[in-house]
């Protein structure tokens, strides 16, 4: 079945300079697996479109069920010199829980919000 | 096997008072830790004490945070940590030593740390600036302050030295909660091991209610217990660096798995190695035990060796930022804001608006994620208008707002409008980081007595 990531991890926003951290934190085990496979690097640096400017880090956290994606010039310089109005980019993780995944219909019970 | 409470009293600058209080009175602490820096209070203290010499330039709040804890600090012999003094630690504490003789405390020392102030000399000792690989002398001219992150070890010093409170300038944010573990256990600052797992703990305390429910409620999927009364976190730690996560009965919020993993993860990058001024943390390693409600055994976490540098946040002006905002809504909302838009466009050509940087955001639309928001939405029904730029100087930016002020009845029909204000245009102080040699920055104890 389709489902959201939103239906399938929760997620909170870090900064550190013009670096966002962003760390997505799967429901349970088998969803992390789902997500290690279905959400690359890459995978997450298109989902935003042009708002991370740089490099995006992809580091697997199997034992906390989390993967931390590390995503530089996402912040519009840092947060004095942002001129986004969230200039800490503390909302900016919401936008991933948009990302589309597959999941086995079997997990379903493991999903949140459906 | 031997433990300590330790509680916090801030995750920052802003936070709120009440549950520090809670934490003194109720918590059963050892020690209170107040986290109040972000990475430009430094130097955004350094401008404002040049412009108004009576600045005291320490967290001002102190007096507020100071009089919420000292009597149930007093009353259970609960020591406190803080990082308050930014600028000014001896000011801080002569402040302290005031408000503990207010509340009876007498013969409380209170230990005021310096030392991580470096300005007069980061350029002759650091080299490279980490974001862009620059040379660190290039940031000569805009420079105005630079500061290096003390580890707990300067804390751990005013300890021993029989410190009840300890002040301190620029201390890495977990570091102020490691410091009361290294003291009572005897750790040593170069065992890797335990100052990994302990640092991860002050890492879960220094934000605070992000441990407790804060920054998590998510209505429908992640939903928070009484969230307009949070409590802040208290670890009862023992010896090997593990800890139990809790907070006062009859607050408000959660501490579950989830809600530890988020912190845990918090801002900490790679996370087989967040570095700090003590140890390189390994999270991975990480196991966590639901003990009962609220109540969260954190284990497992372990360290590596500490690197040789220290890191230092170099402040410098960069010129000023100018914003303002204006309203659409009802029908046509969209419509009206996106020619308000080509108006502004428009009428920065003509005026030769000299910026770094112009963004035009409907709030309601894009404001927020930008180029990642959804377009296949409803049309909404409200639209603010909300036009920033990055200038380099005062006067260039502050036509931002006179440009939002001509919107009021040259612009477009049905436009909201606010008063004009005068806090349209904020000083931007950018922050670069460097590496400066640990022999480098010394430390200094001034020590006061109530």
């Amino acid at each position: 079945m389709q489902i959201l990531l939103h239906n399938a991890a929760h997620v909170r926003s870090g900064d550190k300079g013009d670096t966002a951290c962003i760390s997505v934190i799967a429901f349970s085990d088998e969803l992390y697996e789902v997500l290690r496979q279905q959400l690359s690097a890459t995978q997450f640096k298109a989902h935003y479109n042009g708002v991370i400017k740089g490099e995006v880090q992809r580091y697997e956290v199997p034992g906390l069920g989390a993967l931390q994606f590390v995503a530089d010039g996402a912040l519009g310089g840092g947060v004095s010199r942002s001129l986004c109005l969230d200039n800490y980019g503390k909302a900016l993780c919401s936008a991933i829980l948009a990302y589309p995944i597959e999941v086995p219909d079997r997990l379903q019970n493991q999903l949140r919000g459906v | 096997m031997a433990s300590i409470r330790i509680g916090t009293g801030s995750a920052w600058w802003g936070d709120r008072v009440e549950p520090a209080r809670l934490n003194a009175e109720r918590g059963d602490l050892d020690y209170l830790c107040f986290e109040t820096m972000a990475e430009a209070t430094i130097s955004a203290a350094q401008v404002r004490k040049r412009r108004d010499p009576e600045f005291a330039g320490y967290d001002t709040y102190l007096d507020d945070r100071m009089q919420a804890v000292l009597p149930g600090c007093l009353k259970r012999g609960t020591r406190i940590v803080s990082n308050q003094g930014w600028i000014n630690p001896d000011g801080a504490a002569e402040r302290i030593v005031h408000w503990l003789r207010e509340f009876g405390g007498r013969g409380v020392k209170v230990a005021a740390v310096s030392g991580s102030l470096i300005t007069d000399r980061v350029l002759a000792e650091t080299d490279t600036i980490l974001e862009n690989g620059r040379k660190t002398a290039t940031l000569r001219d805009s420079m105005v302050s630079a500061e290096a992150y003390l580890g707990a070890e300067p804390i751990v010093d005013a300890l021993r030295q029989g410190a009840q409170i300890v002040v301190t300038t620029r201390v890495a944010d977990p570091s102020i909660f490691l410091a009361p573990m290294m003291h009572e256990f005897g750790w040593d600052p170069l065992d890797h091991a335990r100052l990994g797992a302990g640092s991860a703990i002050g890492h879960i305390l220094e934000c605070g209610a992000q441990a407790t429910g804060g920054y998590f409620a998510d209505p429908g999927f992640k939903d928070v217990p009484e969230p307009w009364n949070l409590g802040f976190p208290i670890a009862e730690v023992d010896e090997t660096g593990a800890a139990t996560i809790s907070k006062v009965s009859g607050t408000g919020g959660a501490i579950t798995t989830m809600t530890i993993k988020e912190q845990l993860l918090y801002e900490v990058h790679d996370p087989a190695n967040y570095l700090t001024p003590d140890v390189v943390v390994d999270f991975t390693t990480a196991r966590l035990q639901e003990l009962g409600p609220d109540l969260i055994r954190v284990s497992g976490i372990t360290g590596k060796p500490r690197t040789p540098t220290l890191k230092v946040s170099i402040g410098c002006a960069e010129g000023f930022i100018g914003e303002d905002m204006f309203f659409y809504a009802g029908p046509g909302a969209l419509r009206r804001a996106e020619l308000a838009r080509r108006i502004l466009e428009e009428r920065f050509k003509i005026i030769g608006l000299k910026a770094e940087d112009i963004r035009i955001d409907f709030i309601g639309v894009n404001a927020i994620h930008g180029p990642a928001s959804r377009t296949d939405g409803p049309e909404p029904y409200e639209v603010a208008v909300r036009v920033a730029a990055r200038a380099l100087t005062r006067a260039e930016a502050f036509k931002i707002g006179r440009e939002v002020d001509g919107m009021a009845v040259s612009g477009v029909g049905m436009t909201g409008k606010r008063v004009p204000h005068q806090d349209r245009v904020r000083e931007v102080i950018g922050v670069w980081s460097s590496l400066i040699p640990r022999a480098k920055v010394p430390w200094s104890i001034n020590m006061y007595e109530s």
